[in-house]
Order: C-alpha cells, then structure tokens, then sequence
C-alpha cells in the first residue's frame, strides 16, 4: 500500500493524465447514443493509432532533453513510402511494410546522428530534416493516390474476429480460443504489439535507461560511464521508428498516401501536446512513452466530445487550445505553491 | 573587438552566413546567365524587392531573437501574425494599426505570463495560445476569408516608396536599431541575456527574471503584430494562414545568424544576415523555378549544412 | 612489514587545455591498503589528476600504469572496469532516477539482457546498509533526497563495484558529521581490504586525522610525497602555497561598545526550517552563523534575501522595518548576498566578467535609458582592480576563471552596490588557501567602513577566526552565541550539538 501511494507520489502527472483520460472517456462513451460498443471502440482507436504512435516517437527524444520536430514529416514519408510498396501479395505487401518501417528508423538514425557527431540542438536539426523529410514525401508522391489493398486496410482497422476472418484463420475468425479477445479492435492489437511491447522492454536496457539519465543530467551520466551517444542515436532511431509506424498504419488506414506537409506540421505540435498532457516533462528525465498515450488519448477524446456534443467546428480549435492550456495550467498551479522561489529555476 | 571581422565565436557564424549568402546571389546569377543571358539578381530594383518581402521575415525574425536568448520560443507568432493583420483590417482607418499592435501586446502579456509566473515551458504554452488564437478568428471571421480592407497607412507603410527606397524596409530597420539598442545598450537587453544564460543566477543578482521573460515576449508578438499588420497592408487584405509560413523561417533565420537556441548568446546582426540568406535562398530557389519538394530539400540540407560548418556546439555540457 | 605495492602509477604524466598545462611531468603512485591524501591549492592539479586517474581525461603526455601495466582508459566506465572509482566533487548523480537505479547505473544486474528492478533493490538495500543508510528508500528519486543523502548515495555507488581504489574529491564536505563518522570507519574497512583510497580535502585536520600518507601538488607539479608526522601542518601549508602565511586571519578589532543594527531579526518563521530566529548585526561587525549543516542556515539567508515565500516575522534594515520580497527589492534596500552555489546561483557562466559584474548594477551606470559605455568600463576595471581577480580581458567568459577567481566576481558584483548589509553563503568552499586569505580580508575590510556582514560557513576555523560573534543555529533556532574568548572549536562544536556544558554558557 506504501509503495503505491509513493509511487503515485513520483508520478504525479502520470496518474492525473490517467484519470483526467479515464474520466474524459467514461463521460464519452456514455454520452454517445450507442456508448460502450465495439464499434464506437473501434472507431475511437482507429483515430488515436497515428497520433499514439507519434505521441510514443516524440517521448523518446524529449526524455533525453531533446525535441523532435520531423516525426510529422516522417510520418507523411513513410506514408507516401507505404503507398508505393504495401501491394501486390501478402508476402510483397509484409516486405513492404518492413520496407516502410525501415525507411523511418533510418531517417530516425540520421537524425540521431546529426544531432549527436554533428553536435546540432536536436530542435533545429530536428527541424532542418523535417523539411528534407516533407520535400523527399512531395518527391515520392506529388498527390495523394496509392493502391493499398481493401482487405489489408479492412483487417487492420476493425476488431479481431475480422482479421482472423479476412486473413483466414483461427476458423475464420469463429474458433472458441478466440472469442475471449474477438471484439478488441485491431489498432489496439497493433498499438501494443508495434508500440508497448517494443518500449517496454527497450526502457529496461541499459540503454533506455540512458536516455532517462542524459535527459534529467547529462553530465552525470557521462561520468558515472554511461552510453550516452549510442542512447542519444537510439532514441532518434527510436523516434524514426514509431512515426514510421504511424505513417504506415495512416497509408493503411486511408489506403492511400498523401504528402500533405501542413498536416504533418500539425501532427508534431500535436505530438508535443500529447507527450506534455501525458506528464512527460519537456525538461527531460521524467515521463515515458505509455503516460504520452494517454496524453494522445485525451487529445482525441476531446475531439470526440465535438460530434456528440454538435459544437460548432469552427469552435474546435478555440477549445482544444484553452484545454491545453488549462491542463499545463492545472500542472503548473504547483509552482504556485513552492516556497522556495530557487527551486522553480531547475 | 566589436567589428564584423574579427573571428569571436560569436561572430564566426554571422561571417560565414554573410559569405554564404554572397554565395547564393552568384550561384542565382551565375544560372541566369546561362540560361537567360542576363543578371537581375544584381540589378538595385531586384535587390530592393527583396529586401521589401524580407522585412515581414525579418520584423518576425527580430522579435522571435529576443525570445530565443531567453532560452525560450514564441510558436504563437502565425496566428498572433494573423490576429493582429485581422483586427487591424476590421478595424480599419486611424486606429487600424493602433488596434493590430494591441494585439500584439495582449498576446505577448498572455505568453509572458504563462511562461514566466506559470512557468510552463513556452513550447507548449505559446502552442496553446496559437491554437487559441486561431480560434478566435476563426469565430471571428466566420471560417470565411475576411473582407475587410487595409488602411491607407498600412499600405503606404507596407508598399510605398520613400525616394526609391521602400517605405517597409525602413520600418524594419528602424526596429532592427530599437532591438540593437536595446539589447546591447540597456540594463532590459543584458538582463534578457543574463536571464538566458542562467536565470538563478540572473534572480539572486537581483534581476527581476519574470519582467525580464514577459518583456521578451511583449517584444516578439509585437513584431509578430508589426510583420501582420504590414502584410496585411502588403496584401491589402488579412487572410487565414498569412502567418504559417513565417514560423519555421524566422526560427532558422535566428539559429543561422548564430544565436543560441538555449538562450545566452547571440548578436541581432546575425539574424539580420540570417533573415537576408532566407530570403535570397527562396528567391533564388524560385529563379530556378525548383519544385516545392526540392526546396524543401534544399532548405534542410542547407541549414543542417551551415550548422555542421559552424561546429559550435560544444563536446558535452556539463 | 608486508611487501607494499602500488596499484597505480603515474609516469611522467602531463597535460595541457589548450596552452594552459593542468599537470607537468608527475610521477605518483598510490599503495594498496593506504589511505593518501592530495593536499594543493586550487589549480594544482588536483582534479585533473584524478581526472586522469579515473579515466576522465586521457594523459597529453606520459603514461598511468595499473599493475605495473599500462592502461589508456577512454571513459570513467573502463577504469571502473579496474577498480578505480572516483566520487566527484559535482555529483554524478542523475536526480530523476531512483537511488537503487543510481547505484547500479552502469552495472545493473539482468535477466534475459533486461534490468532486474527488484534484484537491483535488493541490493540497493544491501549497500546502503553497509554505509548506515537504512533510512534510504531504494525506489525514492534522488531529486528528493537532501544533499547530505545525495552524498552517501553517491558513496553507494562507488562501494557497490568492485574497488581497488576509491578516490574521494572533497566528498565528505556535504555530510553530516555522523556520516562523516560512518565515512570514515568505511575508509578503515576498506584498507583493511587492502583498497588504496585517494582522499583530496580542503579541510586540513580531517586529511591529517585520516591519511597515512600525503602527497602536496601546486602549479600542476607533484611536489613531494611523506607519511604523516613526518612534517609539520606549517610545513605543510608552506609546501601548498610554496611560501610562508603569516597570520590565515586579519587582526580583529578592539570590540566597540555598542554597535548600531545594521540588520536585526525577529522570530523569523518559515515552513518547518525556521522556528523563530532571533539576530542582530551591527554595523561594523561581522556576525557568523554556526551550527550542523542543514539547522536553516541557508534558509535563513535565502529568506532575508526574498527568495522564500510565506516568511512570517520581523526583519529591520537599520532602523527601517523591511519585508524581502525578492532579490530586486532587497539589492534596492542595500542587502547583497553571495549565494551557495556560485555555478547555478552567483554566476551566468557563459557570459564574460564585464556582463557578470554589471548585472546588479545597469542602473548605476546608466544615463537615462541607455548604458553609459565609458562609466560602464571604469566600474569594471574599478571591481577588478579592487578584488584583484586575475584575467587577461574584462570581455572574456567567466567560465575560464579559476574557482577563487569566480568567487571573487561574485562578491565584487555586489561591491558595487556599497551594501550596507552582506549576506555570505560559504564564500570560501572549495577555494584555495590564497583566495581565503584575501576574502577574509576583503570581508575585514568592509566591516570596517561601517558594513554589517553575516558569514555562515560549514568550517569552524574560518567562523572563529573571522567573525566577532557567531550565532549558533540548531532545528531552526539560534540556541547560543558566543563571542571573544568563548569562541573556541570546542564550545561550537558543544553548542551546535546543542548540549549546554556549563564551559560554554
């Protein structure tokens, strides 16, 4: 019991990010006329993957004090990437989902090592390749259009049983060991498999805990002998991969690619958003890719609240910015609190 | 000690941007004369449109400076751009530019206040606010472009000529002497580079930080305003989305003049070269009528280059 | 006599940053199951030796041998690899993550190449039991911890590999005394092991009540190694500074009848630090602050200065009520303070003397709005002048002044101002003998034209040799104070323990 309230003590923002989401989303659902059905479920989570996956790719750089600023542009290359090499048959299509994932975790190294041998501030550097980034997708696909398979976006995008179905397996989806989990949507499925079970284990190699050390002192981790160029590149690396994961599932999810760089520069400011609303400070040190989930969820659940509650679109914006900023102000009403004025500059 | 040739780290970035930017205007003329036979890369009416369309980029550039000194970044500056063209063009007549530049000030007291009271990091904070503010005109003008017109001061500010010269390039020097002045001559500039450096440091030496912070962002939605309220003139009209393209230029224009992005360190006459590469960057780009991805490309390539030849960053920072 | 061996060697060793040499040609070597003092002022070579050692810093010249075997160590991680551990001065902490995690940072026990987190506790748990630190929580940040704990952590970390030589840099100068204690049978364990520690302190008894041996470094040169008793501390302190000090301490004055307030306190409160302080300065005097570390010394400081919030009380300046409501009002009220840490608190690093020295005090220089470049220069080079701070240009960074140095920009910023009242936060902390001297009297002098000073310093020597009075803080109170002949070691030491020996009241 102890151990839980300290540890709810040390992740303050984390737990109020949780049940700030929890109770945003409970409100939701039953406020929708069909609320709580696998198909507003699958739904929700088909709009939160891209956002969660780039939520998840900017908390590895901003852990680390860093920023990256090209997970929008990478997110549109990989998805125009997607578009050209996701055809053909299943094996053509997987090699070229491994192509796609590829590209992203190498454009994800280069940056990692711009930033870290050519001694650039990730902000800027980040920046710089964020154009290259744009410029190479516009290359790649000068207007939207791709041939992606309908049945690949349909098994991906819908619950369990229809990606048993579509694929053929599992008795067409109709097995007994399969109806426990038949009804969770499959961008659930992908979130964890692709996203979670990839950070997971990452943050407990010595490596992930490297970039939680260069985030909160660099210094520090440097003399007590840690790897901090190699943790510095994962985590760009890290980054590339996640929005690359993004860029594909969009390619998927639209069955189409789009270079389409406004929306890609919205997409990274997004991302910022999301990692700060999930508790993840932009000082470094202290956050993690799940909190930043949650910290996506939020944003998409407010935009949720838009349909049901029939606001005027044209208010969406207006709204959004004053929740955001009432959230960091509600996370910041502690500054107002410290006594010590010093301890505000850390 | 303080001429543009002597090689202090702090002016080897400005001398190597000014020298690149020699660079670009030969490499554009070099490619008009072969293809076209002529060079009007070189010829005054030329240089002096561009200085014209540069003094948007370079009011912005100014005000996001003082901004990044602090360590800080105003990303409000498109709609605080938009906002102040907006309201300066409703309102219109005598207090057209009054109005804009209130703006301005509300926008910056607003940042300001978030930043250095709330003390939330500014890269979320002016977010928010730009988002914010996006709303707002967007209620305000209905989501349709807006019909309302420029003042005659705006688009004589913006447009005119005073003997040949354009009238908005004085406007921008004249803020670029404010801003020197005050960032070399006065106790407000040296506290917003003592602030930048170690702001601990800066409030035990009996500097009041917050002022200083809120100040700085007074300062940039003031350009912010300045740039909107001149281009709407430029234009005749405001419109949605005047300011996005302005956003990441005038940041780029601020690191390649050599400032740094965590605050401390910096020279106004480096943004100003910083803010002229841009320019004649993009205008050379579009003489060679490259495609938008390859300028983009470019655009990349050629900060991430300068950046690498400026090597200024050092090992580790302890 | 057991056969003695030296685990390290150094050969010839130098090194240069940039045209500056930090070390010229030292020859040294340490004995396994000794514990070796390095004395030397500051800019000696000290820390670039153990930098060297530690693997910090690769040698320009010469060689370190490990067993007689040459050894070319790129990173701290390799020469703990060998044993040799080195606790810095600046910790090596990472204040987000947890003490377990901060123990085991570079050898953290896995399971299937991942970190075993509650292996990793348990033996966190283990570790700090060995150095008394039970109260410890493994899984707390080290954010939270007080710097003392932050300290014995840091200890943790090194004693948790497998050490054959631990070099200690000023590492007990945050700990409380009865961690001190702890440190110290920790230092006997270890030699016992046959562990050679290197042990660099500025404070001169405990290097003379712990080490076996000694080596003094000045200038970068390694000057000569003894064992203990075999010179005298004035030999010592000769060989150190390479020439004789006459008296460490200015003369003090007669004591004047009554002195006028300059500063007086009243029950001054805040949170659970200060529980009513009562003190007075008087003009012309300077007044210590003693007592353990951490009795709100600092704290009391801080809230004159208007850094804390929510202080309930009475504070006069002269004869005028005041209430500190932040550092910009308190400068205006003619209260100036050298705080703590003079990295993060006193100085802006990256920025040169010129801008350091000015920022209190754009306004004096200033005609209308704008600085006066000329009235800026002269009260510049006047600062320089009077505190002697030694630099080639007022226009470099202040970065690359010696520690002394910096200090000594601290105080002049304020110098300026002509304070009536000075706040001093252990000006003198890990600076060298030299510079002591002249700050001691650098801070005679200003109580001298009519000043009042506050002093808290973590050395009893300097309060007794320094100040006309010290007021002895304890959980938040002043409980004694003792001037003239009453102020001896013995007496602060009773009355920082709180213990009321009749000898001292």
């Amino acid at each position: 019991m102890t151990r839980m309230t300290s540890w709810v003590g040390r992740n303050r923002g984390f737990t109020g990010a949780f049940l700030l989401f929890a109770a945003l989303f409970v409100g939701y659902q039953m406020m929708h006329p069909r609320g709580f059905s696998t198909a507003v479920f699958i739904q929700n989570a088909n709009e939160s993957v891209v956002i969660g996956f780039l939520a998840m790719a900017q908390t590895v750089p901003v852990l680390m004090r860093g920023l990256d600023l090209s997970v929008g542009a990478v997110m549109t290359l990989t998805n125009t990437i997607a578009s050209h090499v996701v055809t053909g048959s299943p094996i053509q299509q997987i090699v070229g989902m491994t192509i796609t994932l590829a590209a992203g975790t190498g454009f994800g190294l280069m940056n990692g090592l711009i930033v870290v041998y050519g001694r650039i501030q990730p902000i800027i550097a980040t920046l710089a390749t964020g154009a290259v980034a744009g410029g190479l997708a516009l290359l790649i696909r000068p207007s939207p259009g791709g041939e992606i398979s309908s049945d690949l976006n349909w098994a991906l995008t819908n619950a369990v049983f229809d990606f048993t179905e579509t694929l053929g397996f599992a008795q067409d989806g109709t097995a007994a060991w399969l109806q426990p989990i038949a009804n969770i949507p499959m961008p659930l499925i992908i979130m964890a498999v692709f996203g979670i079970c990839v950070w997971v284990p990452f943050k407990r190699t010595v490596t992930g805990r490297t970039i939680y050390a260069v985030g909160s002192a660099e210094g520090a981790a440097y003399m007590s002998g840690l790897p901090v160029a190699r943790a510095k590149i994962a985590a760009f690396t890290l980054a590339g991969y996640f929005a690359a994961c993004a860029g594909l599932y969009l390619a998927i999810q639209t069955s189409s690619g789009n270079a389409d760089i406004n929306q890609a520069g919205a997409y990274t400011l997004n991302s910022i958003a999301a990692v700060v609303l999930g508790g993840t400070s932009l000082l470094g040190g202290v956050g993690g890719a799940i909190a930043s989930l949650i910290g996506a969820g939020i944003l998409r659940v407010i935009s949720f609240y838009f349909r049901i509650l029939s606001i005027d679109p044209l208010m969406q914006s207006l709204i959004e910015g004053l929740v955001l900023l009432a959230a960091v102000s509600i996370g910041a009403l502690r500054t107002l609190r410290v006594k010590n004025t010093l301890e505000l500059f850390r | 000690m303080n001429t543009l040739l002597s090689f202090t780290p702090e002016n080897r970035p400005i001398a190597i941007a000014a020298a690149f930017t020699l660079m670009i205007i030969l490499i554009g003329t070099a490619y008009t004369l072969t293809t076209q036979g002529t060079a009007p890369m070189l010829t005054p009416s030329y240089l002096l449109q561009q200085l014209q369309i540069g003094s948007f980029l370079g009011l912005c550039a100014a005000g996001m400076m003082m901004v990044i000194l602090l360590g800080h970044i105003d990303l409000s500056l498109p709609w605080t751009l938009t906002a102040a063209a907006m309201m300066a063009t409703s309102v219109g007549g005598p207090w057209a530019i009054p109005a804009g530049l209130s703006v301005g000030l509300i926008v910056g007291l607003i940042n300001g206040f978030g930043v250095s009271y709330l003390r939330i990091p500014s890269m979320i904070f002016t977010l928010g606010v730009d988002s914010v503010l996006r709303g707002l005109m967007i209620a305000h003008t209905g989501g349709f472009a807006p019909q309302t017109e420029a003042s005659p001061l705006m688009r004589y500010l913006a447009a005119d000529r005073i003997m040949g010269l354009p009238v908005a390039v004085f406007v921008w020097a004249a803020v670029s002497i404010l801003i020197t002045v005050v960032l070399t001559r006065t106790g407000f500039g040296k506290s917003i580079y003592a602030t930048g450096a170690k702001e601990s440091a800066a409030y035990l030496s009996g500097i009041r930080t917050r002022w200083v912070i809120t100040g700085a962002f007074i300062a940039s939605s003031m350009c912010a305003a300045s740039a909107g309220i001149l281009l709407a003139g430029y234009s005749a009209k405001a419109y949605q989305g005047m300011g996005a393209p302005f956003l990441l230029p005038a940041i780029a224009a601020v690191v390649l003049g050599g400032t740094h992005i965590l605050g401390g360190r910096g020279r106004y006459l480096g943004t100003l070269v910083g803010v002229i590469l841009i320019v004649f960057l993009n205008s050379v780009l579009s003489i060679m009528q490259m495609p938008e991805a390859f300028r983009q490309i470019i655009y990349g390539i050629v900060i991430v280059g300068m950046l690498l030849v400026y090597g200024r960053e050092n090992k580790t920072r302890l | 006599m057991p056969a003695v061996t030296d685990i390290v060697k150094l050969q010839n060793v130098s090194r240069y940053f940039g045209g500056i040499t930090a070390l010229k040609d030292v020859d040294f070597s340490c004995r396994a199951g000794s514990v070796h003092g390095i004395l030397g002022e500051n800019g000696a070579g000290k820390s670039t030796l153990i930098k060297i050692l530690s693997g910090v810093l690769p040698p320009s010249e010469g060689q370190v041998l490990v067993d007689d075997k040459p050894v070319q160590y790129q990173s701290p991680s390799q020469a703990a690899k060998d044993g040799i551990v080195c606790i810095f001065q600046e910790l090596s902490l990472i204040p987000d993550l947890s003490v377990a995690e901060n123990i085991f940072i570079d050898h953290p026990p896995r399971r299937f190449g991942l970190i075993d987190a509650s292996a990793q506790r348990r033996m966190a748990e283990k570790v700090l039991a060995r150095i008394k630190c039970e109260d410890v929580d493994p899984d707390a940040r080290v954010r939270d911890l007080s710097l003392s704990r932050r300290q014995m952590v840091e200890i943790a970390k090194a004693i948790s590999k497998d050490l054959r030589v631990l070099i200690l840099d000023e590492a007990t100068s945050a700990l409380t005394s009865k961690d001190v204690e702890t440190v110290y049978g920790l230092l006997e364990e270890l030699t016992a092991n046959n562990v050679a520690s290197l042990f660099i302190s500025h404070r001169m008894q405990e290097v003379e009540a712990l080490c076996d041996r000694l080596s003094v470094f000045r200038n970068g040169s390694h000057i000569q190694s003894f064992d203990k008793g075999d010179l005298t501390e004035g030999e010592i302190v000769r060989l150190m500074i390479g020439r004789d000090i006459e008296a460490q301490y200015p003369p003090k004055p007669p004591k004047a009848e009554v002195h006028q307030p300059a500063l007086s306190i009243t029950d001054l409160r805040w949170e659970q630090s200060l529980k009513g302080v009562d003190l007075s300065v008087g003009q012309g005097e300077i007044v210590g602050l003693g007592g353990l570390d951490g009795q709100g010394q600092k704290e009391l400081l801080l809230a004159l200065f208007g850094v804390l919030k929510g202080v309930k009380g009475e504070v006069r300046l002269g004869d005028m009520p005041f209430i500190p409501t932040s550092p910009a009002a308190c400068k205006s009220a003619a209260l100036a303070l050298v705080p703590e840490d003079r990295k993060t608190e006193g100085l802006m690093l990256s920025l040169s003397i010129a801008d350091n020295l000015l920022l209190p005090n754009y306004k004096a220089v200033s005609r209308g709005a704008l600085i006066d470049t000329n009235r800026a220069a002269q009260e510049v080079d006047a600062a320089i002048a009077k505190l002697q701070i030694k630099t080639a240009s007022p226009d470099i960074s202040v970065e690359t002044l010696s520690g002394g140095n910096q200090q000594k920009v601290v105080i002049a910023k304020w110098l300026a101002l002509n304070p009536d009242v000075i706040l001093l936060n252990d000006p003198t902390r890990g600076i060298d003998v030299g510079t002591k001297q002249e700050i001691y009297s650098l801070i005679r002098n200003l109580a001298s034209s009519g000043k009042g000073v506050l002093l808290y310093s973590t050395d009893y020597a300097e309060l007794i040799g320094c100040c006309d009075r010290v007021s002895v803080m304890y959980d938040g109170r002043v409980v004694n104070e003792l001037s003239d002949d009453q102020l001896t070691e013995q007496a602060l030491v009773a009355a920082a323990l709180n213990i009321q020996s009749k000898g001292v009241a």
